[in-house]
């Protein structure tokens, strides 16, 4: 509790945590159902309407509602980026922990491994998995995942190495505590702080990543919405249509800046030895 | 270390690209590959060398490398390492212009803002350091095509590119606007980066033993403090450089800049093995040679590390 009373009193915790908040509000609407429009249902008369009463956002190309396609585009967003840095949470946790303790020849390979697929730009990494397994929300989940893993088996092998060398490591051992205990209780609970930044920081990445896939037609696939799919079927109409690339741009970068906002404050409460920025 | 990283993302790249389903010779043709007799076919692939079993192909590719020989594009016609020098100039451009971009904008604005801390000057700094950092480029590349094209009637010239030799100044009027749009993120966390690591600095003893001794403010901040500070801004720049050279795929699509990036993307969609492996080495060895001299740039400018790995 008193943690998150801390998210709140600092403000860019305040502002970012707020955003978020009023992000997974709208895609649970979008998720329900609960939006203003059938994001899928083509009202043709109505096709290319400048923002007004009916159509808040306004209309497309195609005459769907722009709010009802950015709700369900948020969601699938959101989706995309939660699974995706859960997957590299997950993998890059267990992959960094375990080098650290086994330490050797285990340690040596797995981080030239990621090694490797650091040296590989995210995004042609990301493209190069799409293309193999062809685009959809589970590839890109997959892809994004696999991309941030090496990201975070740095993350945690570089503090498991020291708290393993803690002399309460020493005395868990001497108590007969099982390898498994150690590594989860002993270790992991005391990497909870720099995951949760990472974490944090990561799906403003995801998000980032997510919406460059769809934008290249790589992503989530017509005619479901995403964002980055909207802005760049709005590069044709902008001129005549502004508002397709308006509103989809503002949401996607405050989604993003609402995650980063987050994670500076995480870092901030939860790391103050390497406060930055 | 360098030998095996780039061995490992050879086999990688060599690997995933022949996963992606389809052939690079249905890829080539279209409709007409339908057409071929099977000993047509047959050719093509023993004339790219897509005819061996995969161990074979890539021991011939390896050893090639060694030899300079990168294989034949199937798109192109042309040997991979001349297709890959022809665009490695105008992605190498894009980058350094991106990154002058932001050292000179971020830099300036990350020592200001340090000076003024938690002052309103400062505030607004970090608030427009944090927007900028939060806007994917393909959102400030539209923004900017936008308001050319809706506010003054212009659009930026695309398409055919003006080496940089042959005319200067057409060639900027080309790379200025995807320099900008890359530049934009990367100049914020230049801002961001700089800002703390001068605060950092700036508390610290050395500093005030200056301010003491009587030095203009002036001169504690640029020559006292701002080469120290600068440290975390080279290794930031080196490894956002390093993925710049990688090439920008999607500023690179908005603006239909040649670039290595679209030339990768529009390798991979067109399953040429032989371009995918050799750009895909090639970028990955452009970002470790960057990230060597990054770390050597840390020696030049931080004695400490050179004299304590004595």
């Amino acid at each position: 509790m008193r943690f998150v009373q801390s998210i709140f009193t600092h403000p860019s915790g305040r502002i970012g945590g707020a955003i978020i908040a009023l992000y997974l509000i709208i895609a649970c609407l979008g998720a329900v159902g609960l939006m203003p429009h059938d994001p899928l249902m083509q009202y043709r008369i109505d096709r290319l309407h400048a923002p007004n009463t009916t159509y808040l956002m306004g209309t497309d190309l195609f005459g769907r509602d722009v709010l009802s396609r950015l709700m369900q585009g948020v969601g699938q967003s959101f989706t995309v980026a939660f699974f995706s840095v859960a997957i590299a949470t997950l993998a890059g946790t267990v992959l960094g922990l375990t080098a650290a303790w086994f330490g050797k020849s285990w340690d040596a390979i797995l981080m030239r491994l990621m090694d490797i697929l650091l040296a590989f730009p995210a995004i042609l990494l990301a493209l190069l998995i799409v293309t193999i397994v062809g685009p959809g929300t589970s590839t890109s989940i997959m892809a994004i995942g696999i991309v941030y893993t090496p990201i975070f088996t740095r993350v945690v092998r570089g503090p498991a190495l020291s708290l393993k060398e803690r002399d309460f490591v020493d005395a868990a051992r001497t108590f007969g505590s099982s390898r498994f205990y150690i590594l989860t209780r002993h270790l992991l609970l005391n990497l909870v702080a720099p995951l949760t930044v990472q974490v944090t920081l990561a799906l403003a990445w995801a998000l980032l990543t997510e919406a460059g896939l769809s934008f290249l037609g790589l992503g989530t696939q017509p005619p479901a919405s995403s964002l980055g799919l909207m802005l760049a079927d709005s590069r044709n109409l902008m001129e005549s249509a502004p508002w397709l690339m308006i509103f989809p741009a503002i949401v996607v970068m405050m989604s993003i800046l609402g995650f980063n906002l987050l994670g500076d404050a995480l870092r901030d409460i939860l790391d103050p030895k390497t406060r930055r920025a | 270390m360098f030998p095996l990283v780039l061995l490992g993302v050879s086999v990688i790249v060599f690997v995933a690209i022949r996963l992606v389903p389809g052939d690079a010779i249905t890829a080539m043709l279209g409709t007409e590959a339908g057409l071929l007799t099977p000993a047509q076919r047959a050719a093509l692939d023993a004339y790219f060398g897509i005819d061996q079993p995969w161990p074979v192909q890539y021991w011939r590719w390896i050893t090639g490398l060694f030899q300079g020989d990168f294989g034949i594009s199937v798109t192109f016609g042309k040997p991979v390492l001349g297709v890959i020098l022809e665009r490695f100039p105008r992605t190498l451009e894009l980058a350094l212009l991106s990154m002058m971009i932001a050292l000179s904008v971020g830099i300036p604005a990350g020592v200001y803002a340090a000076t003024r801390n938690e002052r309103p000057s400062d505030l607004i700094v970090r608030i427009a350091a944090m927007i900028g950092q939060s806007t994917p480029n393909f959102v400030v590349g539209l923004v900017i095509i936008y308001v050319l094209s809706a506010g003054f009637g212009v659009l930026p010239t695309m398409g055919a590119y003006t080496p940089f030799f042959e005319n200067p100044l057409q060639n900027l009027s080309q790379m200025i606007l995807p320099a900008i749009t890359l530049g934009f993120a990367f100049a914020a966390s230049v801002t961001r980066v700089s800002r703390s690591a001068m605060l950092d600095v700036l508390s610290d003893d050395y500093v005030r033993t200056a301010r003491s001794k009587g030095s203009s403010e002036r001169s504690v901040i640029w020559r006292h403090a701002l080469p120290n500070a600068l440290i975390p801004v080279v290794t930031l720049s080196g490894i956002e450089f390093g993925y710049l050279l990688g090439g920008a795929v999607i500023v690179e699509q908005i603006y239909a800049l040649p670039g290595l990036g679209r030339m990768v993307l529009e390798a991979i969609q067109q399953r040429d093995y032989a371009l995918v492996q050799g750009a895909v080495l090639f970028i990955a060895l452009n970002f470790m040679i960057v990230n060597l001299l990054v770390d050597l740039a840390y020696v030049a400018l931080d004695p400490r590390i050179r004299l304590e790995s004595r």
